[in-house]
């Protein structure tokens, strides 16, 4: 008998092996690189961002002379003019009409709300002289951020002189979460997005979240095996994929031509949202509810419990954290939902906050894209800082779902 | 109105529960007749009729009186109540209480699923009759051969084929960057990665795929394509500040996430056996994974990317805010390009006028969108479908 094992050459071998590394480095590689893009994305908001939580303020010393601010009407004041007075007089040698112009820009045009709602809440302060800081307009603060190229030569000395003689200060800019939108940057906000968020996102849950979860036990449990339950489980695992902007296009002609509910709505934008999210969270529960060993529902029935009674009483409680979780990540992909909101009407310019379900709204997504496309280069900050907030929001929720699928995952 | 009519409804229900849930109680004495139904069954049921007769009363006041009408909430109060009296007396020792109100669980469980029927039905319709106006202004023939699309100028006209080589130029991109990273990631992670390297590597792909798709628009729009633009000029390029690449770029990043975890699973379910032949007869783990494990796992693959293209096409953000608006029939990736959903978002942003053509053309724009991704879903779904049970 001839040897009929096949001696491999050693040549070839390491030809393999070298392949298999080379293999494996691509399969890393794209990992990594997947990662470094995060990374970067991440980064890049974060340091576009991070300047917009802080404003500057020049200090000016005002005395408010009882003769033209009354105490008892301390809402009545003129309190732009004596800012603007004052700081002029600080400036005595821009006296020409455009140098006067000039400087009275580097203020913001909101500069004396800070005054009048100070004076507002004590007005014990009228008659008495007092240094306040006053809000520098975008482009003063973003010379001082060094990426401002709105100040020219004149303004630029201006504010080193104020800044040589300790009359800047700096802080963090609570009013970008304090107000509402405004066509000038310094003064935007995200109060009425992220309230237009909650009210939307509140409606969306509402209604899906029941819905979801009645749908998923139906399916799971009830449903006998036809060709109409066949026909609705095709459906929603279809729906979860058609693009939403589609979702836009059916709130748009239904909800808002057919059943004539107000534009711009939080309930509109809730409603499109609700049926968006509903085969996600049709899609968690079931997996959840499937997960429960049929042994716990057998031993209920088994001691006399009804079908519906071993299901709600034993299976629901015990799929109820998984459901959970499917419910906070679809709640976590309303809030990022842009495109359908854009359809039906909540991308108008709202300044005021919204009070109720059915007021012209906006939403946080909705509000970056909105900024994101003015030119003026210190709206793309806001945008960044709006940005860092929504994400924080979203990993928020996704390390709530995260702790409990930790938390209470059974292994049965 | 509306509200305090809901909540009277809801208070009137519980109402019901509770008037059935003492008579009940007070029916069941210690030496009595043995109930078929506990107390709170009675009491679900009398709340069951009172929710059918309010939900009937108020939907019956609505259609004949109208909405705003004082008729309303009176009406449906009357209903509640009267079905509250008509049902009390049947309360008792033997009435089946609990089977009546699981039955009416029963229907409201199939109703609350029926409701993704509704949604598909609400979106035809929506999108299909207004086509049909849309159709009866242009001719179909005009729509889906035409050249030009310029919906705002005068003569307007309504060609789509520039939006559709758009979107084929920015979705082939996508995939390009997308089906190489995804598909090499998840064989990565379900052959090679440890049970801890996944355990951090899932987080980051998971993180990938929750960023809301307007903030990778900004990244596109205000990183990315300033980036490309520098970078082609450099090289001598003349590249368009709204270019299809760097929409293309991005959009495939988003899409990595859907691929690898699509992937990941359809890998994981091939069976280990198939594997253990392979190393048997001496094979490496790459060639295992090559010439045995992807051609076995190939179907699902296939539909994790028609899932992926169906993804690209109706994605909407990342292109409003990176690719162009106006209608360009080019394949050059260097040039700005717009598609189908830029043409709707921008359509339909704005003033809307539900008799001009230029508004309806967005929803012929959406049947066209919708028809295409729900084509793809389909089979990429069944084929999903069909290969699971296969292995299973």
């Amino acid at each position: 008998m001839t040897d009929t094992f096949v001696r491999s050459d050693p040549k070839l071998v390491a030809k393999r092996y070298r392949a298999e590394r080379r293999f494996r480095a691509y399969g890393l590689g794209a990992l990594a690189l997947t990662g470094v893009f995060l990374a970067f994305l991440l980064a890049d908001i974060v340091v576009k961002g991070w300047p917009a939580f802080v404003e500057h303020r020049a200090l000016l010393t005002v005395s408010l002379d009882a003769a033209s601010f009354n105490a008892a009407e301390p809402l009545k004041g003129d309190y732009e003019t004596l800012v603007r007075d004052k700081f002029r007089e600080r400036f005595p040698e821009a006296a020409s009409r455009a140098d006067r112009k000039k400087l009275l820009s580097l203020l913001s045009v909101g500069a004396a709300e800070d005054l009048r709602d100070m004076v507002m809440a004590d007005p014990s302060l009228i008659g008495r002289e007092l240094t306040v800081p006053v809000l520098l307009s975008a482009d003063a603060d973003l010379y001082f951020k060094g990426t401002g190229t709105g100040v020219d030569e004149k303004q630029t000395a201006w504010l080193e002189d104020l800044k040589s003689k300790g009359e800047i200060e700096s802080g963090i800019a609570w009013r970008f979460f304090a107000s509402g939108d405004s066509r000038e940057p310094e003064l935007a906000g995200i109060r009425g997005a992220l309230t237009g968020s909650l009210l939307t996102v509140f409606v969306a849950l509402a209604l899906s979240l029941p819905l979801g979860v009645a749908a998923a036990i139906y399916l799971e449990e009830f449903a006998p095996k036809n060709r109409f339950t066949d026909l609705i489980e095709v459906n929603i695992n279809n729906l979860a994929a058609v693009p939403s902007i589609i979702f836009g296009l059916l709130g748009l002609a239904v909800f808002l031509n057919f059943f004539g509910l107000p534009r711009s709505a939080a309930l509109a934008g809730g409603l499109v949202l609700a049926l968006l999210v509903l085969p996600t969270i049709i899609i968690a529960s079931r997996a959840a509810l499937s997960a429960v060993p049929p042994s716990i529902k057998e031993a209920a029935l088994g001691v006399g419990a009804s079908h519906q009674q071993a299901v709600f009483h034993h299976v629901l409680p015990l799929a109820l954290p998984g459901i959970l979780t499917g419910t906070i990540l679809g709640v976590a992909r309303a809030l990022g939902e842009t495109a359908p909101l854009l359809m039906i009407g909540m991308v108008a310019f709202i300044v005021d906050v919204p009070g109720g379900f059915t007021e012209a709204a906006t939403v946080l997504p909705v509000q970056i894209f909105l900024w994101a496309d003015l030119p003026e280069i210190a709206f793309q900050s806001k945008t960044a800082a709006a940005i860092i907030v929504l994400m924080v929001v979203l990993i928020l929720l996704n390390a709530v779902a995260i702790y409990l699928r930790k938390r209470f995952e059974r292994r049965w | 109105m509306i509200v305090w009519t809901f909540l009277l409804a809801a208070a009137m229900t519980g109402i019901a529960f509770y008037i059935g849930l003492a008579r009940a109680s007070a029916l069941r004495v210690p030496a009595g007749p043995q109930f078929h139904s506990l107390p709170a069954y009675q009491g679900l049921y009398l709340a069951s009729g009172a929710l059918t007769a309010l939900a009937a009363g108020w939907l019956l006041s609505v259609l004949i009186a109208g909405q705003a009408s004082v008729v309303v909430p009176v009406a449906t109060v009357l209903a509640g109540a009267a079905a509250i009296a008509a049902l009390y007396p049947r309360i008792g020792s033997s009435f089946r209480a609990r089977n009546v109100f699981e039955k009416f669980l029963l229907v409201v469980l199939f109703a609350c699923s029926a409701v993704a029927i509704l949604t598909t039905a609400g979106i035809v319709f929506s999108v299909l009759f207004e086509s049909i106006r849309f159709f009866a202004l242009v001719s179909p023939f005009e729509f889906l051969f035409g050249t030009q699309w310029s919906p705002t100028a005068d003569p307007p006209s309504f060609g789509i084929l520039p939006l559709l080589a758009g979107t084929f130029l920015i979705t082939l991109i996508a995939i390009l960057v997308a089906g190489p990273l995804g598909l090499l990631s998840a064989i990565y992670m379900a052959e090679y990665a440890s049970p801890r390297l996944r355990g951090v590597l899932k987080p980051v792909l998971e993180m990938l795929a929750g960023v809301p798709t307007v903030v990778l628009g900004f990244f596109a729009a205000l990183t990315v394509a300033p980036w490309i633009r520098d970078g082609g000029e450099a090289l001598g390029f003349s590249v368009a500040s709204e270019s299809a690449l760097a929409a293309g770029l991005v959009m495939g990043m988003m899409i990595v996430p859907l691929i690898s975890s699509l992937s990941d699973d359809i890998i994981n379910a091939v069976p280990q056996t198939l594997r253990d032949g392979s190393y048997a007869i001496g094979a490496t783990k790459s060639e295992t994974i090559k010439r045995v494990v992807l051609p076995a796992a190939l179907p699902g693959i296939a539909s994790a990317f028609m899932l992926a293209i169906s993804r690209a096409v109706g994605e909407t953000m990342i292109v409003v805010m990176a690719a162009g608006l106006a209608a360009n029939l080019s394949f050059n990736p260097l040039e700005a390009v717009t598609t189908i959903t830029v043409q709707i978002a921008t359509l339909l942003v704005g003033d809307q006028e539900f008799d001009s053509a230029k508004t309806l053309s967005a929803f012929a724009l959406g049947f066209v969108l919708f028809l295409f991704t729900l084509t793809l879903n389909f089979i990429a779904l069944r084929v999903v479908q069909r290969y699971r049970q296969q292995y299973d």
